[in-house]
């Protein structure tokens, strides 16, 4: 889960461009939205998109978004349940 | 600079329907132009409904009497513009001073999704003619040049709100007295670039669109072009039939909020519907219809709602969107209510909402669901909300 | 009307308001670039991020100018691009050719609209006045001008920022080149009025200005007035619109100074500012071009615009506007005429202050 976790870190900031950022800056609780890194909804969609495109996981309902994405380890935990059960 | 402007001419095409008269009728008997995906080449043809105008490019080309290599937004913008022509019955015209204000988003983009897969492959392929028309001007010069329009010719792209602004923009050309006569609306065809870039922003309602529903998804993409030739009083004067009504009020207010999305209270939305009754000398009261933008997706119907409510309440004007019949037109939806507004004055009817099950629990009004006749319809608001937080209100008036 | 402030990112050092012009930067091929600050000085981060660089682009010139302006929320902002956005065009074309329409991204989508360099500029603002986008070709900039200009007639406004902006990418260049509009072979930019061969140079840049109905102490020029004509015929039709765009502004040839025309080194496109300058018409004026500054686009009668402000501004007409034939007069009036691909075409005067 460290490890899916620090990926995660480098893939947010790529995907989002988010110069200025290092991972180490991203806490594993800290939360992506409101407050915290203070990602909007344009971001959320490109999450969704990275989710597909990293770990072919399809988040089919964009409400589920912000429950999904509240923080590096909710996404990492998404991830873990999810890739399971694809396998 | 505060001369009448008025409305001589209407010409219409989209999912409901060829010209005005086919609108009419499909507005008047509930019938909506949603439907699978019959023209585009994707992956996604069953899943995501639209509304196509019901015409292949050979058949859109034949009645827009154009060459089927130009682009489907030329072909609609072609229909549309020369039905208003025909319509407005202007005699010599060539002794005015003409305008063409034409709005899309698109632009030639149907055809430049053709040439890119070969291009990308290898820069030297790819057929030059696919791609030459790519901009959005050159649609709008490719019909002007077919009306044989050459005094003042302009393109105007602010996503969903470009026809209504290429309205107000041409009315204001009359009104300074440097055109005598525009024609003036919007354009926009389906595209795979459109189509994808909109289902990415996860808006798209994969069942038909319900507006003002509470258990509203999301909008379904449409098609189409509409156009109005605006007059001065000096042209009107020369006219066998009375003008439609007056463009009577207008204004471009920005949210300046996000994006894409609007602000929940309506920041954007609010000051353009008060800045068009400004303009109009009217009062919230006087208005007997609004066209809502109403689009379907969660965000612009709250955003929509809210601010009608706080500029209009107690007292709610009927209003309905179209959009449940024709679907978003983009860039031409504002050019395509405005010319329905102008029927509901012209012929005192009030348009229904489609399948609209359970109003906004929210709001105090509720959208009308049936369409209604021998209304006494005077004064007609039509809101168009885009992209960029680019809101437009028109307001026509009985004359 | 008067021209208060300026901003302008151009193949040229022209952002950052440095010394008007003193030296040219030379580029040899075909295709200009722009010479871009850092813009993580002048927009901040958190709005960068998205941004492409047409964006960038357009963003920072209109920060510029409206710092210059000292202006926080203009009464109206107004742009003009004839091409839009086209990295975000490619980019997002690009994946749905790829990926078959699976897995695209929607910042690219969002930022390819045409309207998004006003849009974020009134984001940026919180600016909720007046917001518009034209995308006319080689008209784009002159009907944003014109928008601006009728809003102050209206007084609907007191200082409208209005631009424009167009860029170049591989792809647009590529595509342009097969349409055949540039040189093969141009050894300079500088060199760009001797070549008399088919073609001319891409150019890129956003210029914007703060206009305004009220003069200031620090206005740059007066914008007397402009105007478009489409297609005319043949040069006798437009000496016939030159003519009347003056008499309508109460001015005759011979009060004019300065004209910059917009000659692009493309042999059959520079005939008729040859034969205009060999008429007795402009035989008072000095005549400059400007397009070996900053190339050929749409738009590029922004930077024209910028130029003869600054000439103005500055009272005197740098030496790197080539194809001079100087009067020695002092410049208090200028005329732009320029055309692009011969289908538009478009006047502008200006006094001095």
């Amino acid at each position: 889960m460290d490890k899916l976790m620090a990926d995660l870190k480098e893939q947010i900031i790529a995907q989002l461009n988010l110069q200025d950022i290092k991972p180490e800056d991203i806490g594993d609780d800290q939360p992506l939205f409101v407050g915290g890194l203070g990602l909007d909804s344009i971001d959320g969609l490109e999450l969704i998109v990275l989710m597909q495109q990293q770990y072919k996981i399809k988040l089919s309902n964009a409400e589920d978004g912000p429950k999904v994405f509240r923080s590096v380890r909710t996404m990492a935990a998404y991830i873990t349940a999810h890739h399971a059960q694809a396998v | 600079m505060n001369a009448p402007v008025y409305v001589a001419g209407v010409g219409v095409i989209s999912a409901i329907g060829n010209n005005t008269a086919e609108c009419l009728h499909a507005l008047e008997n509930g019938q909506a132009g949603i439907g699978e995906i019959t023209y585009l080449n994707t992956i996604h043809r069953s899943a995501i409904p639209v509304a196509e105008v019901k015409l292949n490019n050979e058949e859109l080309a034949a009645k827009a009497k154009l060459s089927t290599l130009l682009s489907r937004t030329a072909l609609l913008s072609s229909v549309a513009a020369t039905e208003a022509l025909l319509n407005a019955a202007i005699p010599e015209l060539s002794r005015w001073r003409t305008g063409f204000i034409s709005a899309n988003t698109a632009g030639g983009m149907d055809k430049s999704e053709t040439f890119f897969p070969a291009f990308l492959s290898d820069r030297y392929k790819g057929k030059l003619r696919d791609i030459i028309n790519h901009e959005c001007g050159s649609v709008t010069e490719l019909v002007a040049d077919q009306l044989g329009i050459k005094n003042y010719i302009t393109t105007i792209s602010t996503a969903c709100s470009s026809s209504a602004n290429a309205i107000f923009f041409g009315a204001r050309l009359i009104r300074h007295n440097m055109l005598d006569v525009v024609v003036a609306g919007g354009t926009d065809a389906l595209a795979k670039f459109t189509l994808n870039g909109f289902n990415t922003l996860m808006i798209l309602d994969h069942q038909y669109c319900k507006p003002f529903d509470e258990n509203r998804k999301g909008l379904n993409l449409g098609e189409g072009a509409g156009y109005m030739v605006l007059i001065s009083d000096r042209v009107a004067a020369t006219l066998k039939a009375n003008p439609y009504c007056r463009l009577s009020g207008y204004c471009n207010a920005n949210d300046a909020y996000h994006q894409t999305a609007s602000s929940p209270d309506g920041t954007g939305s609010m000051m353009a519907m008060q800045g068009a009754l400004n303009k109009s000398g009217l009062l919230p009261s006087d208005i007997d219809y609004i066209n809502l933008h109403g689009t379907g997706t969660q965000n612009n119907d709250q955003s929509e709602g809210t601010a009608i409510m706080n500029l209009f309440g107690p007292y709610y004007p009927k209003m309905s969107s179209t959009k449940s019949f024709t679907g978003h037109t983009l860039g031409a939806c504002g050019g395509v209510e405005a010319v329905f507004s102008v029927l509901a004055i012209k012929h005192g009817i009030i348009y229904p909402t489609l399948r609209l099950d359970t109003p906004i629990k929210d709001f105090p009004f509720v959208a009308e669901t049936i369409f209604q006749k021998n209304v006494a319809v005077n004064n007609v608001l039509t809101n168009s909300f885009g992209f960029g937080g680019n809101c437009t209100s028109l307001i026509l008036s009985k004359k | 009307m008067y021209i208060r402030a300026t901003g302008n990112i151009s193949p040229q050092r022209t952002f950052g308001h440095p010394a008007f012009l003193n030296e040219a930067l030379e580029y040899k091929g075909n295709r200009l670039h722009c010479a871009e600050p850092d813009y993580r000085q002048v927009i901040d981060v958190k709005y960068i991020r998205r941004m492409s660089r047409i964006i960038k682009m357009g963003v920072a010139a209109a920060l510029e100018c409206l710092q210059e302006a000292v202006l926080v929320n203009p009464g109206a902002i107004i742009t003009g691009t004839a091409y839009g956005c086209l990295e975000d065009t490619g980019i997002f074309i690009k994946k749905l050719v790829e990926n078959n329409e699976e897995m695209l991204t929607p910042t690219a989508f969002i930022q390819s609209t045409h309207n998004t360099i006003g849009a974020q500029i009134a984001l940026i603002l919180s600016c909720n006045h007046y917001n518009n986008t034209f995308v006319h070709k080689g008209f784009s900039f002159e009907t944003a001008l014109l928008d601006a200009m009728l809003l102050l007639k209206e007084n609907e406004a007191e200082n409208v920022l209005i631009g424009a902006a167009d860029e170049i990418t591989d792809y647009s260049h590529d595509i342009l080149s097969r349409f055949g509009l540039y040189k093969a072979n141009l050894s300079s930019n500088l060199d760009l009025y001797n070549d008399h061969s088919k073609g001319t140079i891409a150019g890129e840049g956003a210029s914007f200005f703060v206009l305004s109905n009220q003069s200031s102490q620090t206005d740059y020029a007066v914008l007397d007035a402009m105007t478009t004509f489409y297609k005319p015929q043949d040069t006798a039709t437009i000496k016939e619109y030159i003519k009347e765009f003056l008499k309508a502004n109460e001015t005759t040839p011979e009060e004019i100074d300065l004209v910059i025309d917009g000659r692009s080194g493309d042999e059959k496109g520079d005939r008729v500012y040859k034969e205009l300058s060999a008429d007795i018409f402009f035989s008072n004026a000095t005549q400059i071009s400007y397009k070996h500054l900053c190339g050929e686009y749409p738009t590029a009668t922004s930077f024209a615009l910028w130029a003869a402000a600054n000439i103005l501004k500055h009272k005197s007409i740098p030496s790197v506007f080539l194809n001079q034939s100087d009067t020695g007069k002092h410049t208090r009036k200028i005329l732009i005429y320029n055309h692009y691909l011969q289908v538009h075409h478009s006047l502008y005067l200006l006094s001095a202050c």
